[in-house]
């Protein structure tokens, strides 16, 4: 692919390879961190559109009482598998590994990750898992029914393949420690000189807290599925209570690993918001410090909080309290976290681009999202909502309001830095008004469902709740518009769209100091570092550096 | 693979050293089972779990190696060791309020 400007000469890092072979095979057997991002962006945008069209079929069924589409059995499966590739092959893995792999090397001024070899193997590893969540659906006992969270004693006792497809999370936890332990040893030896800890920009903060979570927390739920195929095998009984196991035990260990999974999401989006916010606002980051030590502090407090998933699962009262007590401390460095990001916005000369208005979405969806999360977090009103649709609400906002959204916001900020290419920013500014739209109507009336009493994962329901749920149902027909519109402009772009010059936003970090797409060592110099990450008095020096 | 760094080659324990390990590892865990027989209700699981703590500090520092490590290695170990404990901590309010 001939793509976008060249600096000085130099090829881009498309064509450019780290082997000798061309074609596919050269991205097949690339060690180049680039496009090893891109692979990753290729593979999980796939997984995203199959699980958004699960989603999109399930509302389908749900747009009135008694089956439309698909019987129980089928919805079973949908909502598991769903849940399934959105958690473990979307977001889980999602902006790590695609603006990971991308930018971290850039933005602390390496030519590469510490172990590229090691890299391109995660890539394997997460299609493997892929494939083999795949084959589960295919052989003979069919598509798991258990939901995303494999709950004993169903999942030991149910025909459908649970041991495959939990084997399939086994081996994608593997993809994700592997990037993690890359990341680490990346920001930890890989540094530009000059540039120290308190020089990194945020999204590189992010980047460090999420991966020693992928290290310390993914060997949990590692463990945790050898246990449920030892049962399930062998019948050893270890969590099913007719073997004399503790079903509860599951839980723990579940959520052990599932809640810091919850911060391996939403870190990374929020090093993306503290990135694209000072470039559109012309200011450095209000409190980068704070910033920074809540990501560490968010990371840390991630893990005590678990059993909140737990409260009305017959754990003790004392444990309720105290992880009720602890969820509510989380709420603090978020907190922190969004008065950074509206301080640095306060008397900025913003300029509201694409990437800008996808955060704004980001930060009133986001903040629904984890207030609702206090509601949840506190005992009393848990008891009434717990496994109803206010769930559902709250967790989509979460994970796709906040993590979702800012893949889009990620994308379409750094894409014309990836490929070259600028998109049509017009079809972009409507795409963000529509997701908005989209997004509220689909989610919001479950809220309300959940409130009233609509249990989740159920393929029917009882006729007072049908005004709501087709609401809910019209807006998804909206929300899969409005994706097909956000990846076919980035895909025309990418075919007839203009070249992007080096910087089109003004941003000041190192990816914006090489030529768009950069080229395959990155910097033709490793730079020297002796400024704060967001110092935009640099711009105009930068003017001459653009080629 | 023991020589593997020359300047740490004299603090690489011999055979009989990792003889004696293995020894007191397999002493250690008939003794976990041993008193797992025994009722000894509600601090049963503590006594498991400090048998479980020195093998595994055994097996760490002497089959893992990572006495003989620098310390960047220990600080690390440190930090998800203490995790656990938090999380072991945490569970406990669980189990032993039930
Ligand atoms: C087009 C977009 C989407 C639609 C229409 C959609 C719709 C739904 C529906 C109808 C359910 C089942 C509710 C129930 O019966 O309990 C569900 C469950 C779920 N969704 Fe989505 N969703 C979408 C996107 C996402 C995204 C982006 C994520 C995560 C990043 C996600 C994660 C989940 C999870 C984890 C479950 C729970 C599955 C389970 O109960 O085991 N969804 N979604």
């Amino acid at each position: 692919m001939a793509n976008g400007v060249i600096a000085e000469n130099n090829r881009s890092f498309f064509e450019e390879s780290t082997n000798r072979h061309s074609g596919i095979l050269s991205w097949l057997l690339t060690t180049d961190h680039k496009r090893i991002g891109i692979l990753y962006l290729i593979a999980i945008s796939a997984f995203f559109i199959v699980g958004a069209t699960f989603g999109i079929l399930m509302r389908l069924e749900l747009i009135a009482p008694g089956e439309t589409l698909m019987g129980p059995q089928t919805y079973n499966s949908f909502f598991t598998l769903h849940g399934v590739i959105m958690i473990f092959l979307f977001i889980v893995p999602g902006l790590p590994a695609i603006f990971g792999n991308f930018f971290l090397p850039l933005q602390i001024g390496a030519r590469d990750v510490a172990f590229p070899r090691l890299n391109l193997l995660s890539w394997y590893i997460y299609i493997l898992g892929a494939i083999l969540v795949v084959t589960s659906l295919l052989l003979p006992g069919g598509p798991v029914d258990t939901g995303w969270t494999f709950y004993i004693p169903y999942s030991v006792r149910t025909g459908t393949n649970v041991s495959l497809a939990i084997f399939a999370a086994f081996v994608l936890g593997f993809s994700s420690i592997l990037t993690g332990l890359n990341f680490v040893t990346t920001v930890h030896r890989m540094r530009a000189p000059g540039m120290d800890f308190f020089r990194m920009p945020l999204f590189v903060w992010s980047m460090y807290s999420t991966a020693w979570i992928q290290i310390i927390a993914t060997p949990v739920i590692g463990i945790t599925i050898l246990l449920v195929m030892m049962e399930r095998l062998f019948g050893i009984g270890i969590f099913d209570p007719s073997l004399g196991g503790d079903p509860i035990l599951y839980q723990h260990l579940f959520w052990i690993y599932s809640h810091p999974a919850v911060y391996i999401m939403i870190l990374p989006a929020m090093g993306i918001v503290s990135e694209i916010i000072p470039t559109f606002a012309r200011r450095t980051i209000f409190g980068y410090k704070a910033i920074a030590f809540s990501s560490l502090a968010i990371a840390f407090v991630g893990y005590l909080v678990w059993a909140h998933h737990m409260f009305t699962s017959g754990i003790s009262d004392t444990a309720r309290w105290i992880f009720s007590f602890l969820t509510f401390i989380v709420a603090l460095p978020s907190g922190v976290k969004v008065f950074n990001w509206v301080a640095t916005m306060y008397k900025g000369s913003i300029d509201p681009k694409p990437p800008f208005l996808w955060v704004m979405s980001f930060i009133v969806l986001f903040s629904i999202g984890g207030l609702t999360g206090l509601v949840v977090g506190s005992l009393a009103t848990d008891i009434h909502l717990h496994d109803t649709y206010f769930v559902v609400a709250h967790f989509h906002y979460v994970m796709f309001g906040g993590t979702g959204t800012i893949f889009f916001a990620g994308l379409y900020y750094w894409y014309p830095k990836m490929f070259g290419k600028m998109y049509n920013i017009k079809v972009a500014n409507i795409s963000v008004g529509l997701f908005f739209v989209a997004f509220n109507l689909l989610y919001f009336p479950k809220f309300i469902l959940g409130y009233q009493g609509m249990p989740r994962r159920y393929y029917d329901y009882l006729p007072e709740f049908t005004q709501l749920h087709l609401i809910s149902t019209i807006g998804s027909w909206i929300m899969g518009i409005t994706l097909i519109l956000i990846f076919a402009n980035l895909i025309y772009s990418l075919l007839k769209g203009a070249k992007a010059p080096q910087n089109p936003w003004g941003g000041v970090t190192l990816e914006w100091h090489i030529s768009s797409p950069p080229p395959l060592e990155n910097f033709h110099e490793i730079p020297y570092v002796d400024h704060e990450p967001y110092d935009f008095s640099l711009l105009e020096k930068m003017k001459n550096e653009s080629h | 693979m023991d020589q593997g760094h020359s300047k740490h080659e004299h603090h690489t324990p011999g055979y009989g050293i990792y003889i004696i390990i293995w020894l007191v590892l397999i002493g250690l865990t008939s003794i976990t089972v041993t008193v797992a027989g025994i009722d000894f209700g509600m601090i049963a699981l503590a006594i498991a779990l400090f048998i479980a703590a020195i093998k595994s500090a055994l097996v760490i520092n002497i089959f893992m190696h990572i006495k003989f490590e620098e310390a960047i290695f220990k600080v690390f170990l440190l930090v998800s060791g203490m995790t656990l404990v938090v999380i072991f901590l945490l569970t406990f309010f669980d189990v032993y309020n039930r």
